[in-house]
């Protein structure tokens, strides 16, 4: 299994390129109305952590869609590689018994 | 549409790897941008999302003109909030085509100069505070028309920011027609204010999905790859299809002498657009094209102080946190 990266790639020509003094990229996570977890909604540019919160209040809760900001700069983001999918998924493909159905339960019990 | 006549890339790559990726593409797998996908793949969806988000960007001047002038303070409310959301819009996809290893100023310096295009759209003046419907109501109708097959794409980002995007469109296009319906509906002077915005902006809206493209190769390649998803003259039809009737209600007349409702294919048999104007307008030669990238170019220079300044002050307060440490 390859180790983790970057969530974004690195394309060949990205390297070559000068770099450029650009406000960093920060991955958005908004957690809704209605008590469930942050989820991630987009990204965008900001100087600091301060202004990407300011930032992704405008573009990203205009329609009430939260209650929380979280806010991570993308480069600290750790991600799987696509090429780990058959390693780190399939071992779960063969146990069904983690699912409630697999067991029959008479219909005298009740329910459970 | 907001984004026209993208070429797409020829491929030259491992045959297995392709068929593979265009095998996950036929299953409607989303591509992600750690995926492997061929190198044309990644050029065309960067030229195509980075032009759809310049459009989205340029698109805001406009509108943005009328915004001091907006009759109430409940239409500049509205105004504000449409043109507020057309920023947002151009950073969904800018953070869409970032995945692909472009930058966010890479792509702004080549709209700013003239390597990448936006939409011919923008490029015509609005003269009137009708032509904030025209706009809302033909211009996001016709984005719509595109949007929404697109949130289908094979591009898992770009698929999601059109998500996003389409939730806010309805409102753009109820916005437009309901300043449609108040104007045609008022004295007769606002009645004609109604029906010359309507003059003005047919053809060009027509003109927003592209010319016929039944045989180009390029879209037949997009087509493939799900980075487009209809043709433009199937788009068109089904854009004249849904608008005529909606001018009828208002009373207004659509400028083609010649529709005419098809019994047999259940269609508006229309007037085309003349094309020439539009390869006119896309070469730069449009009513409003210098003004609308002065206006960008400006923008970006008088920000430099306050992008540089702020990054400054960034860099200074996370030195400084790091030597507390
Ligand atoms: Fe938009
Ligand atoms: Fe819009």
């Amino acid at each position: 299994m390859s180790s983790p990266n970057a969530a974004y790639p690195d394309t060949p020509d990205t390297n070559a390129k000068p770099k450029r003094h650009e406000w960093p990229l920060w991955e958005i996570f908004i957690r809704g109305q209605h008590g469930m977890s942050h989820r991630h909604v987009g990204s965008l540019h900001a100087p600091d952590a301060e202004m990407a919160i300011k930032n992704a209040r405008d573009v990203y809760t205009r329609r009430n869609e939260g209650v929380s900001i979280w806010v991570v700069e993308a480069r600290h983001i750790a991600a799987s590689s696509p090429s780990d999918k058959g390693p780190l998924y399939e071992p779960s493909e063969s146990k069904v018994y983690r699912h409630p159905t697999f067991f029959d339960i008479p219909e005298d019990v009740g329910a459970m | 549409m907001y984004a026209q006549m993208i070429k797409s890339e020829a491929t030259q790559e491992d045959p297995e790897k392709l068929t593979a990726f265009q095998a996950r593409i036929d299953a409607g797998e989303k591509i992600e941008p750690k995926d492997w996908m061929p190198a044309g793949y990644r050029k065309t969806l960067i030229r195509q999302i980075g032009q759809h988000a310049h459009s989205e960007i340029v698109g805001q001047l406009p509108e943005g003109n009328w915004i001091t002038r907006a009759p109430t303070l409940e239409r500049k409310a509205i105004l504000l909030a449409k043109v507020q959301d057309e920023a947002g819009h151009g950073l969904y996809l800018y953070c869409a085509a970032e995945t692909l290893g472009v930058s966010r100023d890479e792509l702004t310096e080549m709209l700013l100069d003239g390597r990448m295009k936006y939409s011919s759209i923008f490029n015509y003046p609005t003269l009137t505070w009708a032509d904030m419907g025209a706009v809302g109501w033909l211009v996001d109708g016709a984005a719509i028309m595109n949007q929404v097959p697109l949130q289908r794409t094979s591009f898992g980002p770009y698929s999601r920011a059109m998500i996003r995007i389409c939730k806010e469109e309805s409102f753009h296009q109820r916005q437009g027609y309901d300043i449609m319906m108040k104007m045609a509906q008022g004295t007769p002077a606002q009645k004609k204010m109604a029906q010359d915005a309507l003059n003005r902006f047919w053809y060009p809206s027509l003109m927003m999905f592209g010319p016929s493209d039944k045989d180009s190769v390029h879209s037949e390649q997009s087509m493939a790859w799900k980075i487009k998803m209809n043709t433009n003259d199937e788009l068109r039809q089904k854009f004249v299809d849904q608008t005529v009737p909606q001018a009828e209600y208002l009373g207004l007349t659509v400028p083609d002498p010649d529709l005419t409702w098809n019994e047999e294919t259940g269609h508006y048999d229309f007037t085309q657009p003349d094309w020439s104007e539009f390869f006119d307008v896309l070469k730069g030669n449009g009513p409003c094209n210098r003004e609308r990238l002065a206006a960008r170019n400006k923008a970006w220079d008088d920000g430099k102080w306050v992008r540089d300044g702020l990054l400054a002050h960034a860099e200074k307060k996370a030195a400084r946190r790091m030597a507390a440490e």
